[in-house]
C-alpha cells in the first residue's frame, strides 16, 4: 500500500486556498504595506544618515567602539559595491518578518511553558517546522501570496519562529524551583509571578532567541529570492543564474555584512537590560547614601 | 475584594473566639504519598490501587501549634518535615488528613481564600533563601505587599522597616547577589515579617548558613520572636537548633513522629535509641533555661527564710541559658531567684541543681 501524505498535504492546501483566500489576500495587504512603509524608510532617507542611525544603535546596545567603526565601515563598503537599496530592502523583510515571528513565537513559548500539554503538541510540530528543508515552504507560500515579498515573509516567519517558541519556554522552565515557591508562598497569582519573576528572569534566554530569529529570518532571505522576494536573495540568485560569481559574491558579502551587524547589536542588547539594571541601582544606593548621611546629620 | 473583606473580618472574629487553649494550627492524620510513577496515564493496565502506590513522605502526621509557640520539626533529610511544612501553606496538596488554621480547614479554601491565606495568615523563609535575583532587597520584602496590592510608597516604606529590624536598613538598594548566605537569609526573614502574618514556616532557614553566622541568625530569631510572639514552624536538621530555639519539638523519622514534646522531656526521657543518640550530642548549657528547671514556689509575698547563708538570692530571668548563669555562679552566688518577663518569681534554683541539670548522665536531680 503507497501512502501519498504529499498528495493529502497538497490537498489540504488546495482547501484552505479555496476556503480562506480572502484571509491570504489580507495577509498579503498587511505585509506589503508594512514592508513598503519600512523599505520606504530605509530606502529614501539618505545613505549615510541610515549609517549613522545604525552606528548610533550599535554604540548605545552595546557600548563597543569596535562594533560602532565595524557598522560604519561595513555599511560604506555595501554603498559603494552599489547594493545599499538590496541590503535595505532585504533588512525591511527582515525586520518585517521578525516582528511577526517573535508577535507569535514569544507568546507561544509562554504559554508552552506554564501549560505541558500545549508544550508537548508544541514541540514536534517545531521540530517539523526546523527540519523541514526550507525551498518546501516556498511552494504553498506562493500558492497562497503569489510571487514576490510575501511568499517570501510568509516562508521566513514560519521558518524562524522555533527559536523564539523554544528558548522562551526553556528561559521560563529553567527557574529555580524555589523562587516559584517563594512566589506562591506569599499568595502572587500565575500572572504576577510570569510578570514579576518569570519573564524578568527568562530575559536573556528570550534575547537569546530573538536574536536566533533575526539569523534564521536573514539566512532565508537569500531562499527568499528565489520566489522574486527581491533584495540581496535577488542579487545571490541572478548571480547564480547567470554563472557571475562576481555578483553573487557581493550580494553575500552585503548578507554577511547585515548578519554579524544584526547578531552582534542583539547580542549585545541582551546585556543591555543588566546594563541599566545595576545603573538604576547605583543611582537609587547614591540616593540612600545621601539620606543615611542627611539622618545621620541631624 | 468581598473575599478580601471577608477574610479580615473572620481574621478579627477568630482572634476573639479563640479560648487560649485552643491551638491556632491543628494537624491531623496527615499523611502523603508521592507517586513514583512519573506519568499516572501508564498504559491503563494496572488497576487503580497500583498506582495509588508511591512513596509515603508523611505517615499519619498529628501535633499541634499554640499561638505564639516556635514549634521545631526535627529529623534527618527524607524524615518528611519539609513535606509537613508546605501543606501546612499547601505548596503540596496533603493526600490524607486535615490541617486546621484558625479554625478554618486549609485543604477545603478556593484559589482565592487560598491566596488571601498565603498572603495575609502566613509566609515562608527558604532553606536557599528564595530571594529574586532580579530584583532589590526592598523590592524583594516587599514582594508580598505587592502581591496584596498595596502602593509602591507604603509597601517600600514597610519594607525598609522590616530591614531595619533585621538589621539590613542601610542596605535596602542593595541586589541580593551583593549580600552574604547570613545577609541573605536576613532578607527572607524580613520578607516574612513585612506582611504581619501571625504564622511563619521556616524551612531550615538556616542550614545553608556558617556555624558562627547560624548562631547569629538564631539570636536574631529568638529577639525578634520575644517582640513580635510570631506562631512558628520550624524545620531543622540539628538537635541543638531545635532545642535552642523551640517550645516544643517534634522528631521525624521516615515520616512518622518519634518523639514530640519539650527541650527538657526529650533530654530527660528520649522515647527511643534515635533520639538518645541525638541527645548525647546536644549542648544542654545552650538548650536548657533556668525556668526549665526552677523549683516552682508558691507566690506569695512572705520573706525567704529558707535561704542558708541569710543573703538575697540573685534574681535572674526565666529565659535565660544556663550558660548564662555560669559567670554569675562562678562568684561564689548559691541561690538563684528565677523571675518571669514581668518581674514575678517563678522559682529557686540553687548551684547544684544547674550543675546537675548540665551533667548528661544524671538521674532526675531537679525534680528535687
Amino acid at each position: 500500500m503507497r501512502l501519498d501524505l504529499g498528495t493529502w498535504f497538497a490537498e489540504v492546501i488546495d482547501w484552505l486556498l479555496a476556503n480562506f483566500g480572502w484571509f491570504f489576500d489580507a495577509v498579503s495587504w498587511l505585509v506589503t504595506l508594512l514592508v513598503g512603509q519600512v523599505s520606504g524608510v530605509l530606502i529614501g532617507l539618505h545613505p549615510f544618515l541610515i549609517i549613522g542611525l545604525l552606528a548610533t544603535l550599535a554604540a548605545v546596545l552595546t557600548r563597543s567602539l569596535g562594533l560602532t567603526v565595524y557598522t560604519m565601515l561595513a555599511f560604506l563598503l555595501i554603498v559603494s559595491m552599489g547594493l545599499w537599496v538590496e541590503s535595505m530592502s532585504s533588512l525591511a523583510v527582515v525586520l518585517v518578518s521578525v516582528v511577526f515571528s517573535l508577535a507569535v513565537g514569544i507568546p507561544l513559548g509562554i504559554w508552552a511553558a506554564l501549560n505541558s500539554r500545549v508544550s508537548a503538541v508544541v514541540r514536534p510540530l517545531l521540530d517539523l517546522m526546523q527540519a523541514m528543508p526550507v525551498f518546501v515552504y516556498l511552494i504553498p507560500a506562493v500558492f497562497f501570496f503569489g510571487v514576490g515579498t510575501v511568499p517570501g515573509i510568509a516562508a521566513t516567519i514560519v521558518f524562524s519562529i522555533p527559536p523564539a517558541v523554544r528558548l522562551t519556554e526553556l528561559g521560563i522552565r529553567n527557574l529555580d524551583h524555589e523562587l516559584l515557591e517563594a512566589a506562591a508562598a506569599f499568595g502572587a497569582k500565575r500572572g504576577l509571578t510570569l510578570k514579576d519573576v518569570q519573564l524578568p528572569l527568562a530575559f536573556p534566554s528570550i534575547m537569546a532567541g530573538v536574536n536566533q530569529v533575526i539569523m534564521l529570518a536573514l539566512s532565508m532571505v537569500v531562499v527568499a529570492g528565489m520566489v522574486g522576494a527581491g533584495g540581496l536573495g535577488g542579487v545571490v540568485v541572478q548571480g547564480v543564474a547567470q554563472l557571475d560569481t562576481a555578483r553573487g559574491f557581493n550580494g553575500g558579502l552585503a548578507v554577511v555584512i547585515l548578519a554579524v551587524y544584526l547578531d552582534r547589536v542583539t547580542s549585545g542588547a541582551r546585556s543591555f537590560g543588566d546594563v541599566m539594571r545595576s545603573r538604576r541601582i547605583r543611582k537609587e544606593q547614591r540616593a540612600a547614601e545621601k539620606m543615611t548621611a542627611v539622618a545621620a546629620g541631624k | 475584594m468581598t473575599a478580601q473583606q471577608s477574610e479580615s473580618q473572620t481574621t478579627v472574629s477568630r482572634e476573639e473566639a479563640m479560648a487560649p487553649e485552643a491551638p491556632l494550627i491543628r494537624v491531623e492524620n496527615l499523611t502523603k504519598v508521592f507517586s513514583t510513577r512519573k506519568s499516572r496515564r501508564g498504559l491503563g493496565l494496572l488497576p487503580n490501587k497500583q498506582t495509588r502506590e508511591g512513596f509515603c513522605a508523611v505517615d499519619d502526621v498529628s501535633f499541634q501549634v499554640q499561638q505564639g509557640q516556635t514549634f521545631v520539626i526535627m529529623g534527618l533529610s527524607g524524615s518528611g518535615k519539609s513535606t509537613i511544612i508546605r501543606m501546612v501553606n499547601r505548596l503540596i496538596d496533603a493526600t490524607d488528613g486535615s490541617i486546621t488554621v484558625g479554625g478554618k480547614d486549609v485543604g477545603a479554601m478556593m484559589p482565592t481564600e487560598l491566596r488571601s491565606y498565603r498572603n495575609r495568615t502566613i509566609n515562608m523563609v527558604f532553606q536557599h533563601f528564595g530571594l529574586f535575583p532580579h530584583i532589590s532587597l526592598v523590592n524583594n520584602v516587599a514582594f508580598g505587599l505587592k502581591v496584596r496590592g498595596i502602593d509602591r510608597e507604603t509597601r517600600e516604606a514597610k519594607a525598609a522597616e522590616a530591614l531595619t529590624l533585621v538589621g539590613l536598613g542601610d542596605r535596602i538598594h542593595a541586589m541580593p547577589d551583593q549580600l552574604s548566605g547570613g545577609m541573605k537569609q536576613r532578607v527572607g526573614l524580613a520578607r516574612a515579617l513585612a506582611t504581619d502574618a501571625e504564622i511563619l514556616l521556616m524551612d531550615e532557614p538556616f542550614s545553608a548558613l556558617d556555624p558562627l553566622i547560624r548562631k547569629d541568625m538564631q539570636e536574631l530569631l529568638i529577639k525578634l520572636q520575644r517582640d513580635f510572639k510570631k506562631t512558628i514552624i520550624f524545620v531543622t536538621h540539628d538537635l541543638n537548633e531545635a532545642m535552642y530555639l523551640g517550645d516544643r519539638i517534634m522528631v521525624m523519622k521516615q515520616g512518622k513522629i518519634v518523639q514530640c514534646g519539650t527541650a527538657l522531656e526529650l533530654l530527660e526521657a528520649p522515647a527511643d535509641p534515635y533520639i538518645e543518640a541525638f541527645v548525647a550530642e546536644v549542648d544542654r548549657s545552650r538548650v536548657i533555661t533556668a525556668g526549665m528547671i526552677a523549683r516552682r514556689e508558691t507566690p506569695s509575698g512572705a520573706p525567704d527564710h529558707e535561704s542558708n547563708r541569710g543573703d538575697t538570692p540573685v534574681r535572674v530571668a526565666a529565659d535565660i541559658f544556663l550558660h548564662e548563669l555560669l559567670p554569675i555562679l562562678a562568684t561564689g552566688t548559691e541561690q538563684l531567684q528565677v523571675v518571669d518577663e514581668h518581674g514575678l518569681p517563678v522559682g529557686k534554683l540553687t548551684a547544684g541543681e544547674v550543675f546537675s541539670a548540665l551533667s548528661p548522665s544524671k538521674g532526675n536531680s531537679n525534680a528535687s
